[in-house]
């Protein structure tokens, strides 16, 4: 049998981490002063999605800005708007911070108009972030489809940089199609890393496609899981998660090691506008990262 | 709470004094409805005769002095290919006149989110803290529910609160600023008598008050009842107008968009209020929308009203001041609503 009642470790927080500083009872700050930033490069990853560079422009600010995985910022193009966007890169990375954009709304067209050098405003990070920390010393299944790979990067680049923290790594990433797989140039990468086991399927192959085909959860099938000993992280369209998620409850794993990562429309990332709200809750601030009994416990969640 | 009791001629004094030093707002009778029945708003007043301070309600809630419908949020200046941000926040003092008790814990409820809540909002606290509020007590209003709510009687969130106690105001004291304002003109220690009269007072209000609803496991039978077809008939007249959560006290849903100036020279960021109501309040980049349908998103309202706001404050967003429910042009109220959610599932 399973265990039911697994030790929750407050010290484990994010937040536990930070240096102690009593000074800090009120937050009340300048909440829509954004960070200074430039795009310092642009990679054209698929057709429809570009990988930004952006770098904070102020030496002091750029050193301070620091992320979990999972945590996404408010990318402001002044006189256009403002967008959330998740961050793709490795939060150990202080140097500049990656954005993978799809072409979807008005922001985001004018970002991939935008050319290197640009200057866009940077609010955050903001909202929940994967447990790493928890994570520690068990096995781990990072999950993805499609764009979702956006987001799982940067969990992906915190367990292969810090490889010895955790057991067996499984990745899994599914498509629609060949052309639409992200990051394509880096698998060879990450596969080469000791210990980490990568799986690539598309849903429709075709074009010399020799890889595998069919939905991720296929690639469930040949894993072994120790459910006891596994976190998941899950991230894809909404429809990906019920599937994944309810097969990995089968095999035994806790709604609680699972995690997602949801997606809303924001305008504020600071739990104000209420736009992003899914029931009682808002998926700036109590989430992106839901595990998933909190998921499935929001009213029209996914 | 310090009790003073002041002398009723003496508010016309008061009320001057702070006109005298600030801009003044107030409900002023703007209107007369198709019954006949005078039409509030609360408005920038000169003169204290301006105030119509026997008012019933105010069709739009003082809201508007907290969360403008439209107000910016930074401008950048556009030069060279780069851009310089500028951020205002508004500090001119303003007083509030003849606020009444369900009218502040909207206040109270909405400091929870923008005062008291993650990522303190500095507009909003601007204009709150520049605020002086001076409240009253009055005769329950038609339709209105706030007794349900427990929003009939405040104890803080303002300066000054009077209730009519016969040849005097029973003045509560909710800050040194009200304190020494009121004691400018004369204000005196309360009697015995006085309390008596003011509870006396209290109860005779209570009594007037239609205990329209009971409120009792609504956030559970909100959950329970999710898929009721209720939620289908009331969609079914909703005109996805969003009126409701305009006139609301409480309503803070709200969105961002940029605009540029006609030079190309200035952009700014406007926060705007929008209603959850409203057709494309939950529509993603992409064009899908989470709530496609007049009653996902009525629904919705009411959620966010009596459910999710319970979850995150410990107390329902609504103050039971029933302004949506007459603003509704398909005469959609909340009493109404709950009471057939409540009657859904039986006796």
């Amino acid at each position: 049998m399973n265990r039911l009642l697994l030790p929750y470790e407050v010290a484990q927080e994010a937040e536990m981490a930070e240096p102690l500083d009593f000074n800090r009872r009120s937050r009340l700050m300048n909440t829509h002063r954004v960070f200074k930033a430039e795009i310092s490069s642009i990679t054209q990853l698929t057709e429809m999605e570009k990988l930004f560079h952006i770098r904070i422009l102020e030496a002091a600010e750029r050193q301070r800005f620091t992320f979990q995985p999972g945590q996404f910022v408010m990318v402001e193009v002044p006189g256009y708007g403002e967008v959330p966007i998740s961050i793709s890169g490795s939060a150990s990375n202080r140097g500049f911070i990656e954005l993978c954009i799809r072409r979807a709304g008005t922001v985001t067209s004018v970002l991939h108009r935008a050319k290197t050098g640009a200057r866009v405003g940077l609010r955050g990070p903001f909202g929940t972030s994967f447990p790493m920390a928890m994570m520690r010393d068990h096995h781990v299944l990072l999950i993805a489809g499609g764009l979702g790979l956006a987001p799982l990067r940067s969990a992906i680049l915190h367990v292969t940089e810090n490889r010895s923290d955790f057991r067996n790594v499984h990745i899994l990433y599914g498509t629609k199609s060949p052309g639409q797989l992200l990051f394509d140039y880096q698998y060879e990468q990450w596969r080469r890393v000791d210990g980490v086991d990568l799986s690539i399927i598309v849903e429709e192959g075709g074009n010399g496609w020799t890889g595998e085909v069919g939905l991720v959860t296929k690639l469930l099938d040949r894993i072994p899981i120790e459910p006891d000993r596994t976190y998941a992280i899950v991230c894809g369209p909404p429809v990906m998660f019920k599937f994944v998620c309810n097969r990995l409850g089968g095999m035994g794993i806790p709604m609680r090691r699972m995690f997602i990562s949801l997606e809303r429309r924001m305008h504020c990332g600071m739990g104000k506008c209420c736009r992003c709200n899914i029931g009682s809750t808002f998926t700036c601030k109590d989430g992106p990262v839901f595990d998933y009994w909190t998921a499935i416990n929001l009213k029209e969640a996914i | 709470m310090l009790y003073k009791t002041l002398k009723k001629e003496a508010l016309r004094s008061v009320a001057e004094a702070l006109l005298a030093e600030c801009e003044g707002v107030g409900p002023r009778r703007v209107s007369t409805d198709r019954h006949g029945k005078p039409v509030y708003q609360f408005l920038p007043v000169q003169r204290f005769d301006e105030i119509e301070l026997s008012y019933d309600t105010t069709e739009y809630s003082a809201k508007t002095y907290f969360l403008p419908f439209r107000e910016r949020l930074s401008t950048y200046r556009f030069k060279d290919g780069d851009w310089d941000q500028e951020i205002r926040y508004r500090a001119e003092p303003r007083a509030l006149i003849g606020l009444h008790a369900c009218d502040i814990h909207a206040l109270l409820k909405l400091d929870k989110v923008f005062a008291k809540d993650w990522y303190p909002s500095p507009y909003y606290l601007s204009r709150r803290r520049n605020t002086f509020i001076l409240g009253i007590d009055h005769d329950p209003c038609e339709g209105a529910f706030c007794r349900s709510l427990g929003t009939d009687t405040v104890t803080h969130g303002f300066d000054l609160f009077l209730t009519d106690i016969g040849e005097k105001y029973f003045v509560a004291v909710g800050s040194d600023r009200g304190l020494s304002l009121i004691d400018r003109f004369g204000a005196q220690p309360i009697t015995d008598e006085d309390s008596h009269c003011y509870v006396a007072e209290r109860k005779r209000i209570a009594a007037l008050m239609e205990n329209g609803l009971n409120l009792n496991n609504l956030p559970n039978l909100l959950d329970i009842e999710f898929k009721s077809p209720i939620w289908e008939k009331w969609g079914a007249k909703c005109l996805s107008c969003g009126t409701c959560a305009m006139v609301c006290p409480t309503c803070y849903c709200h969105g961002v968009h940029e605009r540029i100036s006609m030079d190309f020279q200035e952009g700014a960021k406007i926060r705007q209020l929008h209603a959850c109501t409203l057709v494309d309040f939950a529509v993603v980049a992409g064009g899908h929308n989470f709530r496609p349908t007049p009653e996902s998103r009525l629904k919705y309202r009411y959620y966010h009203q009596h459910r999710g706001f319970v979850e995150q404050h410990e107390e329902p967003k609504c103050v039971g001041c029933n302004r949506c429910g007459r603003a509704c042009l398909a005469g959609i109220t909340p009493v109404d609503v709950i009471r057939e959610l409540q009657e859904e599932v039986g006796p």
